[in-house]
């Protein structure tokens, strides 16, 4: 019991990244219709920012508190914006009309060019950093399995939740989430009626790639190494939590992006490690397969 | 300047054609005057300046301050590098500068005409057969070295698995980004049946295709009802799955040491034994024992391999499958309402793609002599795929000439390392941006009224699911 409830607060606070990572997915294929390919890879970018700037502010004799943090989180997240906004420039806006298969091979070859990019400009070494959040609370000890939580993935919690929070308030409270959300349920008419779709779709990649940053950076926070390889397999399991949640809903990302944790957990708590990633594509696969629109998701009626 | 060109307050300028912003969206849309004409050299340099403002913003943390291990080992330390920011950005200015000369200064494009139109018509008809002339005479070319041919080799596989891929995404329209799981069946099953039972290359050639083809089905069936992306994640996933698989599954697969020694082809009994001696292909004709010679059969071996899947598609685009399998891709539900039975289209496609690729998988079992799960990431799905995309779905020439460009010009640059991956997914993104349908962007309809005329690629519903 106390094993099993441990393994729930890991689940949690890894499922919370999946489901940061997840709503950049989910808002791409709501307004655009397509897989943004490279965002995984953008979140890899967030993380290297992150880690370049700890690193910067360590060596300027910096003490790494709260405040360090925070200001990491900020530049990371505005870096790594400039880049999904770079990307959707460069690589999708151009195809905007074209054939469905067009955007989805750019983004396919903005992934590679974004891995080996950092590959080339960091190097191909797994980057250790040594760990800033330490510490946890005990909350209960039972038959000498003590279930704890640590500081990090409370902060990882409280984070996500915040920048959730302020997001919501984005998408539903403003003007721009109106535009956003008009440009979702018909671009064309959209545009019609005065909302410049172009920047819409683009402040929907600066935050979706934002959110992605933060994701990045509790990565880092939380495992404490990272390459330039940890974009593909994060974001194809990202992808499957905002399917799994019913790709267009932004709570259903998230939902998705908790289930995908806490089923990687448990799977890899209970059956076998090797396997967790054979675990989460299956689930992938059945949800495709019997509830093509997720959980959360609407049915889309195909008019012929 | 007229007043239009209004400055954008820092930040960067979300539409470059400089009309002014809608502002905060609310009342009537104004009407829009058609903008003058702008002195295009103070545009272009305003453009290429904030294209290079953003290259730096993009370039200073990651270019510009490379993170390394300590000599001691212990925590990263900071190395600046802000000449190669420079350059970097430099290029992105002049770059960006050179391509909005070019776009607003070059010549009205003029309209094709009709004997132009033929002209090229007549030229690409050349090229098919040119190209296969030079493909057969190649080992025989003068200064045809070793490398060379292996490169042929590796080109030619791509060019299978490109023709093969382009049955399933092409013709079918279905898009397979896991294709590189029949790939690697194909290539373990001749490993595991050589190796294990000891058959040789003839009878498993055959049976590592049956046995692609009979994955093909096996995964082609749950996903029936998906169509478009969703089916390319599935089949992602499928493709992933098998690969995590051959890791994990030791006792059978070697998991990540893979399996060695894997016996090589043998030309009607003859063997490609190096040192000559009787039963050698070199001692039955006569001839110097030589280890080219082992390499020219594979390369004919694929050569082969490669006409059957272009000769099998072009056959079977006249049939009914066939024909089935475009109007599968054209509409779905005019398919049914018409009385094609879709769940058959479509394992069938996902059935002989698969055969293809596993066909081409037992060559690279073969040729290699080693087989690991390394060789089958999602990358090389990634490639195949972007070969038949950049060529032009659906044409048979176009997945020909991609495969030649793109691997040929990756192993151009071996030297290079790092670079030409990252040049290979900028050439998909520039190639996709430039020429959408491909590089050869008509299509031949299969069945036509009168005369048989090429059309354009944007006519053809290819790829929507």
């Amino acid at each position: 019991m106390a094993y099993a409830l441990q393994q729930l607060i890991n689940g949690v606070a890894l499922g919370m990244i999946y489901g940061l990572i997840a709503v950049g997915y989910t808002m791409v294929y709501g307004i655009i219709g397509m897989i943004n390919f490279a965002h995984g890879d953008i979140f890899m970018v967030g993380a290297f920012i992150s880690l370049i700037s700890f690193v910067l502010i360590s060596s300027g004799g910096w003490a790494a508190g709260p405040g360090a943090i925070l200001l990491v989180l900020l530049v990371s997240m505005a870096v790594t914006a400039l880049y999904g906004w770079s990307v959707e420039r460069v690589a999708y806006r151009p195809l905007r009309g074209s054939f469905r298969l067009a955007p989805l091979i750019s983004a396919i070859g903005m992934s590679i060019v974004l891995q080996n990019y950092v590959q080339v400009a960091q190097g191909a070494r797994v980057k250790p950093m040594e760990s800033i959040v330490t510490g946890g609370v005990e909350l209960w000890h039972g038959n000498g399995f003590a279930v704890s939580i640590s500081t990090m993935q409370a902060m990882i919690v409280i984070v996500t939740l915040v920048v959730l929070a302020v997001f919501t308030w984005l998408v539903t409270r403003t003007p721009l989430g109106r535009a956003m959300r008009a440009c979702e349920q018909d671009r064309k008419m959209a545009g019609l009626l005065g909302i410049d779709t172009d920047r819409t779709i683009s402040i929907t990649f600066v935050i979706g790639a934002a959110l992605a940053a933060v994701a990045g950076t509790m990565y880092l926070l939380r495992y404490g190494v990272i390459d330039f390889y940890i974009g593909f397999l994060a974001g194809v399991k990202a992808f499957t939590a905002a399917v799994l949640g019913g790709i267009g809903s932004l709570p259903g990302a998230v939902l998705g992006g908790l289930l995908i944790g806490l089923i990687e957990t448990f799977w890899s708590a209970y059956f076998s490690v090797q396997y967790k990633d054979v675990a989460t594509f299956a689930i992938l696969v059945i949800t495709l397969i019997f509830m093509p629109t997720g959980l959360l998701g609407r049915a889309e009626v195909e008019k012929v | 300047m007229s007043g239009v060109a209004v400055p954008h307050e820092g930040g960067v300028p979300h539409n470059d054609d400089g009309v002014p912003d809608p502002g905060e969206m609310t009342g009537i849309p104004r009407t829009a005057a058609p903008p003058p004409p702008r002195p295009p050299l103070a545009h272009a340099l305003r453009d290429a300046g904030i294209a290079a403002l953003v290259a730096l913003g993009l370039f200073i943390p990651l270019v510009g301050l490379r993170t390394d291990v300590g000599p001691s080992g212990g925590g990263l330390f900071i190395r600046t590098r802000w000449t190669d920011v420079a350059i970097i950005v430099g290029l992105v200015f002049a770059g960006r500068l050179a391509l909005n000369l070019w776009e607003s200064l070059r010549p009205e494009r003029r309209a094709p005409t009709a004997r132009r139109t033929a002209l090229l018509g007549r030229i690409g008809l050349l090229v098919a057969p040119v190209l296969l002339g030079f493909a057969i005479a190649l080992p025989f070319l003068p200064g045809t070295s070793r490398y060379v041919l292996d490169l042929g080799i590796l080109v030619l596989t791509y060019v299978m698995l490109g023709w093969g891929l382009n049955i399933v995404v092409g013709l079918a329209g279905l898009l397979d980004l896991g294709y590189v799981a029949f790939y690697a069946v194909g290539a373990y099953s001749y490993a595991l049946l050589s190796t294990t039972v000891g058959l040789s290359f003839w009878i498993c050639l055959p049976l590592a295709g049956l046995l692609a083809a009979f994955w093909g089905v096996l995964l082609g069936f749950p996903v029936l009802r998906l169509r478009g992306d969703y089916l390319a994640i599935v089949t992602l996933a499928f493709g992933e799955i098998i690969r995590v698989v051959l890791i994990n599954w030791v006792s059978l697969t070697g998991g990540p040491n893979g399996i060695s020694g894997i016996p090589r082809p043998s030309f009607f009994g003859l063997s490609f034994s190096a040192g000559g001696g009787p039963g050698s292909f070199s001692d039955f004709f006569g001839l110097e024992p030589s280890p080219t010679h082992r390499v020219v059969f594979l390369y004919y071996l694929i050569l082969a391999l490669a006409l059957l899947t272009n000769w099998v598609t072009l056959r079977l685009r006249r049939q009914p499958l066939g024909r089935a399998w475009e109007a599968l891709r054209e509409d779905e539900i005019a398919c049914r309402a018409l009385g094609i039975n879709v769940t058959n289209t479509k394992l069938t496609a996902f059935a002989i793609g698969a055969m293809f690729g596993g066909f081409a998988g037992a060559f690279f079992a073969t040729r290699q002599a080693f087989v690991s799960p390394e060789s089958f990431t999602f990358i090389e799905s990634a490639i195949i795929l972007a070969i038949v995309v950049l060529g032009g779905l659906g044409s048979q020439l176009g997945v020909a000439l991609a495969a030649l460009i793109m691997i040929g010009g990756f192993e151009a640059f071996r030297d290079l390392e790092e670079w030409r991956m990252l040049a290979f997914g900028a050439a998909m993104v520039v190639i996709m941006v430039w020429r959408p349908r491909g590089m050869v962007s008509t299509r031949t309809p299969s069945i036509s009224l009168g005369k048989r005329k090429s059309i354009s690629g944007d006519l053809v519903g290819e790829g929507h699911g």
